[in-house]
């Protein structure tokens, strides 16, 4: 259309409508419909978690609320009625710490080589993809490790004595520890360099500028990946199915702070979860199993969302440095 | 309290070089003395080499890992009778009566991998785009983290829920006839589990795009549904594909989700049909492990489960390796 003058945008009132219109961004339809088909997505797929939600709750309701107690301090047991979780509640207890135990100093050891010791070689590079390849393998795979080397390697299994929660640790210690590294390595890699270097100007050596100056500022970070890969650990039962956790019957009940249990057949939560929701009976397989799941989901949940936490809090600290 | 009348270089202060005078001092020091005690540097070789190790540690794992496959898949591969894998008469994964139909097996991953990229690619894609080109900070400060709370629920509650929920309610009411359990309804289940991890990466990929891009294009008069699908989208291609890789190979390793709701228990037809039990690679070897026929090295039965996973194992890899090509060139583009 014609104009006045050059420059002019608009020079009738209908044309400056128009303008305005487009700059604001109405009679898009187009563009709108995209909005609403995107916002859409994430609507669903919230959606699909509160489903989720509700339908676990739902089921699981009827044996939290009649017995709970029961359900927390019993055994596995034949019918639905006298079953609980109390054993898997000590086994992931006690694989969990296994698994932390072992990953934790590995992992964030590893990262401090790969950061601040490494040279820029092609065994590094190697190093770095292998843990990258690490990261992506089933879990059953790893399971196929625990078996073979955690379970019946020889001269491991007199350490670990076969299926046990210790060689059921190691081998979720492999599993997470490439979250560990590749978690701690961002965290270490946040830590700014004139930190360090002020440590070097004072006449501190590498590894005490590393453990005084470099790792507490990057402790939120790397304390990330941990609790991230325990959350991961107490989550995994493929590895578990491999390694022989007892998806049957356990003689008794131990103590917590009975260690040797560590030693001995044991079952974890989501084992439990597994064997409960493949039974034909509806007490098993919806009741008790939606129960232990709200126990198993409430404690990965929390133990996520202060691992969220600990990344905020380092996100916030490193912005302000 | 030293004495005053001197400053601190002492009463030769006009030699600018205050030891120089001191002959004894000045014969006594050399380099040795600027080079640290022997124990502070026996530490950090000590420490370094330590670290050093552990970071061997990881190639340590996948030198295990390959090993424990390949033992028992070799003797395996070696005794078996082939004609029992592959070919006419391996119809069906039946262990138990030596019939090892690896066809089936692929055709059931491929089922459940296909359909949970169905739900998967879409949703998690979306999502990312939302997240990244539309949402104001505060809405994403929220969903962020909400997603990655997706991304922590366990495997096996999205078993029991593709079982209790998705089987009945989902393909129940779309197809009549469906089994009570199939593979239609864990593959739902394996996609809605990979949401958060296609997202997450595609939200990576599209924050890769410099913001240069964004702006160039809106100083050129495109609208913003313009700018996100004709410029970011095709720039982001390399992220988005790689995420698209990565989901499948998350799909494709996932256990539970088919263990629990896929139906078939530790045997299996062949079948090509979604609607019915089916058993994938990964289910087989957990139904292998859980067997009672699980005496470590007793014949082929238990040693299928080393093949299935080397079978595994490779593809996810393979997989791996070229997303990781994908990521490292568009890291590179910009």
């Amino acid at each position: 259309m014609a104009l006045s003058s050059p420059g002019r945008i608009a020079q009738t009132s209908a044309q400056r409508t128009a303008v305005m219109a487009g700059l604001k961004g109405r009679n898009d339809v187009a563009g709108t419909l995209f909005k609403a088909l995107l916002l859409l997505a994430i609507i669903l797929t919230f959606g699909i978690l509160v489903v989720l939600g509700v339908q676990v709750i739902g089921d699981g309701s009827s044996v939290l609320t009649t017995r709970l107690g029961d359900f927390l301090s019993a055994g596995l047991g034949s019918t639905p009625e006298v079953s609980g979780i109390a054993q898997g509640l000590r086994g992931t207890f006690y694989l969990t710490l296994i698994t932390a135990v072992v990953a934790f100093p590995l992992g964030i050891a590893s990262a401090v080589y790969l950061e601040e010791y490494a040279p820029r070689s092609r065994m590094t590079a190697f190093i770095n993809l292998n843990i990258r390849n690490l990261a992506g393998v089933p879990s059953v795979v790893y399971g196929i490790l625990g078996l073979t080397i955690f379970v019946n390697g020889w001269g491991i299994r007199t350490l670990t004595g076969g299926r046990t929660p210790i060689a059921a640790g190691l081998t979720l210690a492999a599993l997470v520890l490439p979250i560990v590294i590749i978690t701690s390595a961002e965290a270490l890699r946040g830590v700014p360099g004139s930190l360090k270097e002020a440590g070097y100007g004072v006449g501190a050596t590498k590894s005490e500028v590393i453990k005084d100056h470099v790792l507490p500022y990057a402790a939120p970070g790397i304390l990330t990946g941990t609790l991230l890969s325990i959350a991961r650990a107490a989550g995994e039962a493929a590895p578990l199915i491999l390694i022989g956790a007892t998806t049957g019957f356990l003689s008794d009940i131990p103590g917590w702070a009975d260690v040797t249990q560590a030693r001995d057949s044991f079952t974890a939560m989501p084992i439990i979860i597994a064997t409960w929701a493949r039974q034909p009976q509806e007490g098993f397989k919806v009741d008790n199993a939606a129960a232990a799941i709200v126990v198993l989901v409430v404690f990965v949940l929390l133990v996520n969302a202060a691992a969220i936490v600990m990344r905020n809090r380092f996100e916030r600290k490193r912005a302000g440095l | 309290m030293p004495s005053q009348k001197h400053g601190p270089y002492g009463p030769d202060a006009d030699t600018p070089i205050p030891w120089h005078n001191d002959a004894a001092l000045m014969s006594s020091v050399d380099v040795s003395d600027l080079r640290g005690s022997p124990a502070r540097h026996r530490t950090e070789a000590r420490v370094a080499l330590a670290l050093r190790l552990a970071a061997f540690v990881s190639i340590a794992i996948s030198a295990l890992i390959v090993y424990s496959l390949m033992v028992e898949a070799l003797s395996f591969m070696l005794d078996v009778d082939w004609s029992r894998v592959w070919g006419d008469k391996a119809i069906g994964w039946f262990p138990r009566r030596n019939v090892f139909g690896i066809v089936t097996l692929i055709s059931a991953t491929l089922i459940v991998t296909t359909i949970a990229m169905a739900v998967a690619l879409p949703l998690g894609t979306a999502a990312a785009i939302y997240l990244s080109e539309y949402a104001s900070p505060r809405v994403r400060a929220f969903l962020k983290p909400a997603l990655e709370v997706l991304a922590g629920v366990p495997s096996v509650v999205l078993g029991f829920f593709a079982l209790r929920f998705i089987a009945p309610q989902i393909v129940g009411r779309l197809f009549v006839d469906a089994a009570p359990a199939n593979l239609a309804a864990a593959g739902i289940g394996v996609g809605i589990l990979t949401i958060p991890l296609v997202a997450s990466i595609s939200e990576d990929g599209l924050a890769a795009v410099p913001r240069s891009l964004r702006e160039a294009s809106a100083g050129l008069g495109a609208r913003k549904m313009t700018t996100t699908t004709r410029i970011v989208i095709p720039a982001a291609l390399s992220g988005l594909v790689a995420a698209f890789i990565v989901a499948v190979s998350r799909a494709i390793g996932e256990t539970m989700v088919v263990f629990i709701a896929g139906g078939a228990a530790d045997s299996a037809l062949q079948n090509f049909n979604p609607i019915e039990p089916g058993l994938t690679m990964t289910a087989a070897m957990a139904s292998v492990a859980s067997g009672t026929d699980n005496v470590a090295g007793e014949g082929p039965t238990f040693q299928s489960l080393f093949f299935v996973g080397l079978l595994l194992f490779v593809i996810t890899l393979l997989l791996n390796l070229v997303a990781n090509r994908i990521v490292i060139r568009f890291r590179q583009e910009y």
